[in-house]
């Protein structure tokens, strides 16, 4: 239980996560330490690019532990989350016997058991971080996949352990901190919530978001990050987009831009670079026509 | 905690909890319980506490909103200034509608009640429907032609293979059917792509001009909803409003009840493009209508630009599997498709069906189980 208790106060975790370069505001710091204390998974929702990932691999590196990720996707079940049987080694491993058989008398029943061995385990995700705990397990997109899915992860969440059939049960000595996001593409069920605690990421001020650019591309100079961050923040009020620019896409930008050359923002470099932050074509022309007022400010 | 100087904290913090309940939070005993453990963790500290709440009694960011309150309410403190920018930029309440101009639709603000509120105008005509205007024997020949209807989902390809009569070799099981024999060759056993029900979407104008049809509509939607296929139910007016939850319930008489309670909007205007466009911010583009059949049930009637209409179809278009437009109008004896808006949809729609009558509603039905 170490790693849980690793930090007195939220204030802690907050000063560590900024060393990984990780900037979380006292809200998020304040649940995610709370998410650490009680043994609780995270529940991260909110708009596409605002640090929900990323808030997963830095705490995985504030806490020096291997960070397991499980991608959701439409259709994902126990086989490619939990465990498989690798059927082509089994096989290769009976033909093996019966060449050996051949000279002499083998144990049926200690050949079946062989066939069920660890060497032939293939842990997914969500058994790989029960082994390996104390660990991070990042389910990301949950809303991705099904209802099913869902259900059974629910289980592994308030059970910590697994039950393989032919092996026996896995159980993870201390609980993973598993920190679960959601696009909000569809409504989660309410039984996950509510064994979650709950955060809802916003898109950063210009304040944070300037000192988050600071801290994750230091050489681009400051006034080009922070022309940028102003464009990006002004991008984001217009109602219009399609898809407003997240965080990684100022970044993206920032470091784009810098690669090109540029000190400060001006319309052309910006209007050249702009695929990186905007990828919608009707949004490129929208904001192609808005850089010369969001510039001027 | 200045209040707390007559109870215990814990007294305090758990009528707290009790209180947002009440505001319509879902707080369950056993969030209540996480919720002390939590203040307990972080200390009786104002910010704390207030985070610490929030991350174990909301659920949505719908909750968050009434927790605000409540919070304001209950401490005496406003915590405005601590609140996100999200909440500052799009005010969540529906207080008020705001002139035209103003304010826009924004994808966030509409998780309040998942009603989408869309640009207001003067003629805006806010309106509950009266289903009373039914007799008892029209309600009762309406079911049961309704209940002869038999919907089914439109299926795609899942990602699994299933045990199946044709296709490929499926090697494991071949192999294990030759295990249990003690390794005798036996008979080849084969596999294919399992499918599963594809998702379908269906959008019901329920403006004015649409007003005859849109209750028929309703109880076909209902039809799909209350058999527990995956599909999502919306109606267009002048704003967008989710109503699959309210016709999930299996009567159908109550269902319609309910979903004329969440409409606000029942036989005012149209702003087809509009509401399509929110739909398509809010839910579309997130994955709601990846790969699904999305039906459209309107008239075409758009009072504003229609390109702006043609512009949404065509986003429609893209992300949807298979995009059906269901106009009433077209069954009758020389209709032409000449309303602006339809002229500029009609590019993007794969299947042009009319729904006047029951026999085009069995029609619809086929047409879409076998998208």
């Amino acid at each position: 239980m170490q790693a849980r208790e690793a930090f007195a106060s939220a204030g802690e975790l907050a000063e560590r996560l900024r060393g990984t370069g990780y900037l979380a505001d006292d809200a998020l710091a304040t649940v995610a330490w709370l998410a650490l204390r009680l043994e609780r998974p995270l529940l991260l929702e909110g708009e596409p690019g605002t640090g929900k990932t990323a808030l997963a691999e830095a705490v995985a590196q504030a806490l020096d532990l291997p960070l397991v990720r499980l991608q959701c996707y439409e259709g994902i079940d126990a086989t490619q989350a939990l465990y498989d049987w690798d059927f082509p080694r089994q096989i290769l491993h009976l033909r093996a016997v019966e060449a050996v058989a051949a000279q002499r008398t083998t144990d049926v029943a200690a050949v079946e058991d062989e066939l069920f061995d660890e060497r032939f385990l293939l842990a997914r995700p969500v058994l790989r971080a029960l082994r390996e705990s104390p660990a991070v397990l990042l389910v990301d997109e949950i809303d991705r996949a099904d209802d099913e899915f869902e259900a059974f992860l629910l289980e592994v969440l308030s059970t910590w352990q697994v039950t393989i059939p032919e092996l026996g049960t896995v159980s993870a000595a201390t609980p993973p901190i598993v920190v679960l996001t959601s696009n909000r593409t569809r409504e989660l069920h309410d039984a996950l919530k509510r064994r979650c605690l709950y955060h809802w990421i916003d898109h950063p001020g210009l304040e944070r978001e300037l000192q988050i650019v600071r801290t994750r591309a230091p050489h681009v100079s400051h006034t080009l990050a922070e022309q940028v961050v102003t464009v990006v923040q002004g991008l984001r009020t217009d109602r219009e987009l399609v898809k407003p620019p997240g965080v990684a896409e100022t970044l993206d930008w920032a470091r784009a831009l810098h690669e090109l050359g540029a000190r400060d923002l001006d319309l052309e470099t910006a209007a050249a670079s702009l695929g990186v932050a905007v990828k919608y074509r009707e949004d490129a022309e929208r904001v192609r026509a808005a850089l010369d007022r969001l510039l001027a400010r | 905690m200045s209040t707390a100087t007559a109870h215990a904290p814990d007294e305090v913090l758990l009528a707290f909890a009790r209180a947002v309940r009440a505001a319509g939070v879902a707080v369950t005993a056993d969030r209540e319980r996480t919720y002390l453990e939590a203040a307990a963790q972080v200390g009786l500290a104002e910010a704390q506490t207030y985070w610490a709440g929030r991350a174990t009694l909301c659920g949505s960011p719908a909750d968050l909103e009434r927790y605000d309150q409540v919070y304001a309410a209950w401490f005496g403190l406003d915590r405005v200034s601590r609140r996100s920018a999200r909440d500052r930029d799009h005010p969540l309440t529906q207080a008020s509608v705001e002139p035209a101009g103003t304010d826009g639709t924004g994808p966030v603000d509409v998780e309040e009640d998942e009603t989408v509120r869309a640009r207001a105008s003067a003629t805006e005509v806010l309106r509950h429907r009266d289903l009373a205007s039914l007799s008892a024997a029209e309600r009762a020949r309406l079911a049961t032609l309704f209940a002869s209807l038999r919907p089914r989902a439109p299926r795609r390809a899942a990602a699994r293979r299933a045990p199946a009569r044709r296709g490929a070799v499926d090697a494991r099981r071949t192999l294990r059917a030759q295990l249990r024999r003690f390794g005798e060759p036996a008979p080849l056993q084969w596999r294919r792509r399992a499918t599963r029900p594809r998702r379908l979407v269906l959008l019901v104008d329920v403006s004015g001009s649409m007003s005859g049809y849109a209750d028929a509509l309703l109880r076909l939607a209902h039809a799909y909803a209350a058999q527990g296929l995956p599909v999502e139910v919306f109606t267009l007016g002048t704003r967008l409003t989710h109503v699959t939850r309210a016709l999930r319930q299996r009567d159908p008489e109550r269902a319609l009840v309910a979903c004329g309670a969440v409409v606000p909007d029942w036989s005012g205007g149209t702003r087809l493009a509009q509401g399509l466009g929110a739909f398509l911010d809010r839910w579309g583009r997130r994955g709601m209508a990846r790969g699904a059949v999305v039906v459209v049930f309107s008239d075409g009637w758009e009072r504003e630009a229609p390109q702006a209409l043609g512009e949404q179809m065509r986003r429609l278009r893209g992300l949807a599997h298979r995009v059906v437009w269901v106009n009433p109008h077209r069954g009758k004896p020389g209709y032409l498709p000449v309303q602006q808006g339809i002229v500029a949809a009609l590019p993007y729609i794969d299947d042009f069906l009319a729904g006047h009558s029951m026999a085009t509603f069995e029609e619809l039905v086929e047409v879409v189980a076998h998208a």
